[in-house]
């Protein structure tokens, strides 16, 4: 299968990391590997307190692994100073976070052209990107509102144009339904498999198995622990029973 | 990130709370618009005094005459041969003394000084009507007198005292001009004064020679040259008593004066300086403020690859941009209080570019200060606490 020629993007082995809490180690990712390709859609399930936020912190190089690798498309992301980090979210990674994470006093179009300016880009080719960003979303009629004046599906896509804005190769999504109706979270999800078609590579953070199902495929996450993988090309193997996948949800 | 795009997402940030930007700007606007005040009003008397002092010729050395022995004038040949001393400009010698005038039944004791027409130029002492003491005056040893306002006023009232007859020391002497208004100065008033030619004055007086000498300098730094030279030639003439004469530089006196304003100038900025400090912390508690409220922003801001220095200058932009402008419309205010407060007193006041730009660059200086802190803070906050902060 085409998938699995592409290049491997983000390539995590045996991955560690810990916190010192008070006078305790707590470890939260215990040893983790995954590997995500070029234009995979994926999905992490796992319940609140599994360790799927700071997994995907770590993916997003908001946060640093204490153990193990993690090569981001290439490059060997730990140890990388702060500044690295910083260029490296940039060029890289489009976030896609639950509560939208909009800053309230710019409009959509400020909003969506701020990774621009970070990244150092001129005044006209911000402009180009950040319409064709917004454009992709069906917002550029709307792009002079503050988010306070866009309902929270537009504010959803507002902030996906601005992930997209600096056209990284990955999109990282973090519950990106989790503040929104069944409906919009609906249509953000078909907005999301529609870039993915278009060649975007996802990565989405869930504790609802019918968002995950989405998904091309999906990984599990429990107690630190990456347990259980589906995808959709091999079905079969898939060793994970129904029932569990219930508990899951039932339990999140 | 450009330099200009900072600004302008700082001045956007800085307009959108603008009550509270205005409050930390308060600070240091009247900081400065206090120093502004009152340097201005120091300047002002200063400059006062330096004009009085100006008056009497700032540019002139006196010549007091004390004698040695039997030799204790100048003759007039020999006050008047000062003239060789390069950058001399003019000499005026004097002779004076306090003598009862009167008119009719009116009479006054004033000041009486014998001089030369170069008293005019030298002293900058002019007529206001009527002519001066011209040569053929002082050739002729004619009874003409110029007369002071405040004498004029003492003996004849309302009346014009030109073509007037006066008698001094029981001499007929007609009052020629009428001086013009001086006011008063360290060596008393100049307007209570009667002056007559030179070579009257010796006869009335009996006195041979003259015991004092104005001389005027052409510039006011070679003051000192000529004083040097000065004292040569007069120590020559008194062979080596240096106790027979006094040279008084009226530069001197303007010193001592203008270091009395100067203290009082430096105790102003001071306590206006003390003030610009305080604003500064103000500033400093805002940021503080500021930065805590919004570290969810700067989490979003670093998640979207904005690195430290990015976050450090948005930050420090935007204690600048408050402490700037509160320095600007602190030079507005302070500028238009000197106004105010040079009518109400009725004082001069005088503000100086070069105070207007201190103070600016100053309250400039207490909002980086006193921003590096808090941008710091802001900095130095790491992405994945700062965008769980809510």
């Amino acid at each position: 299968m085409s998938e699995r020629e592409s290049a491997v993007l983000i390539d995590i082995r045996e991955l560690s990391k810990s916190y010192v809490m008070g006078r305790e180690v707590v470890t939260v990712l215990k040893q983790v590997s995954l590997q995500v390709r070029q234009g995979d859609f994926m999905a992490i399930v796992g319940p609140s307190g599994s360790g799927k936020s700071t997994l995907m912190n770590v993916i997003g190089c908001l946060d640093s692994p204490s153990e193990g690798s993690y090569r981001l498309d290439g490059t060997e992301v730990r140890g990388l100073s702060d500044n690295k980090l910083a260029e490296i979210r940039n060029r890289k990674i489009g976030f896609i976070f639950q509560g939208f994470h909009l800053l309230p006093r710019l409009t959509a179009f400020e909003n969506v052209e701020l990774p621009l300016i970070y990244g150092g880009l001129s005044a006209k080719a911000r402009k180009e990107r950040a319409l064709k960003a917004l454009s992709q979303v069906g917002l550029e009629q709307r792009m002079h509102h503050r988010p306070s004046e866009l309902s929270g599906g537009q504010q959803q896509r507002v902030a996906i144009a601005r992930a997209l804005a600096t056209h990284p190769p990955i999109l990282l999504a973090d519950e990106p339904t989790g503040a929104l109706d069944t409906k919009t979270g609906q249509e953000v999800l078909a907005l999301i498999e529609d870039l993915n078609r278009e060649g975007h590579t996802i990565v989405l953070i869930t504790h609802d198995m019918d968002v995950a199902n989405r998904a091309k495929r999906t990984v599990i996450m429990r107690d630190g622990v990456l347990s259980e993988q589906r995808s959709e090309g091999d079905e079969a193997d898939a060793r994970l029973p129904d029932g569990f996948e219930k508990r899951l949800v039932e339990q999140a | 990130m450009k330099l200009t795009q900072g600004f302008r997402m700082a001045l956007k940030s800085v307009l959108s709370n603008k009550l509270r930007t205005a409050l930390s700007m308060l600070g240091i606007l009247i900081g400065v618009a206090t120093v502004i005040a009152l340097v201005a009003m120091g300047e002002g008397s200063s400059r006062q005094v330096e004009e009085q002092v100006a008056t009497l010729g700032t540019n002139m050395l006196s010549v007091t005459i004390t004698g040695r022995g039997t030799e204790t004038t100048l003759s007039k040949e020999e006050a008047m041969e000062f003239a060789d001393i390069p950058n001399v400009a003019g000499i005026s010698p004097v002779v004076s003394s306090s003598s009862s005038v009167k008119y009719e039944k009116t009479s006054a004791t004033v000041t009486v000084e014998g001089i030369t027409p170069e008293y005019e130029a030298v002293n900058d002492f002019s007529v206001q009507s009527g002519r001066y003491i011209a040569s053929i005056d002082e050739r002729n040893t004619q009874k003409v007198a110029l007369i002071g306002v405040t004498t004029a006023n003492d003996l004849f009232g309302t009346d014009d005292p030109v073509g007037k007859i006066i008698l001094i020391n029981g001499l007929r002497f007609t009052v020629v001009g009428l001086l013009e208004a001086k006011g008063s100065s360290l060596t008393g008033s100049n307007d209570e004064k009667i002056l007559i030619p030179l070579s009257t004055a010796q006869r009335i007086f009996q006195s041979v020679g003259v015991r004092q000498v104005y001389i005027q300098v052409t510039d006011m730094d070679l003051m000192d040259a000529v004083m040097a030279l000065l004292e040569v030639r007069l120590t020559e003439k008194f062979r080596g008593d240096s106790e027979s004469y006094r040279i008084f530089n009226q530069e001197d006196a303007m010193e001592t004066l203008s270091s009395v304003n100067e203290t009082m100038n430096t105790m102003l900025v001071g306590v206006a300086a003390i003030s610009l400090v305080v604003g500064g912390i103000g500033i400093m508690n805002i940021m503080l403020v500021s930065v805590t409220e919004r570290t969810r922003e700067i989490g979003i801001r670093k998640s979207l690859g904005a690195k430290r220095r990015d976050i450090l200058f948005q930050f420090l932009v935007e204690a600048v941009t408050i402490s700037g402008f509160g320095g600007v419309l602190g030079i507005l205010l302070g500028y238009a209080a000197s106004i105010v407060i040079g009518r109400v007193m009725d004082t001069e006041t005088a503000v100086s570019t070069d105070m207007v730009l201190a103070a600016f660059v100053f309250s400039a200086v207490v909002g980086v200060i006193f921003g590096i802190f808090p941008a710091n803070k802001a900095a130095g906050l790491r992405p994945v606490e700062a965008l769980r902060h809510d």
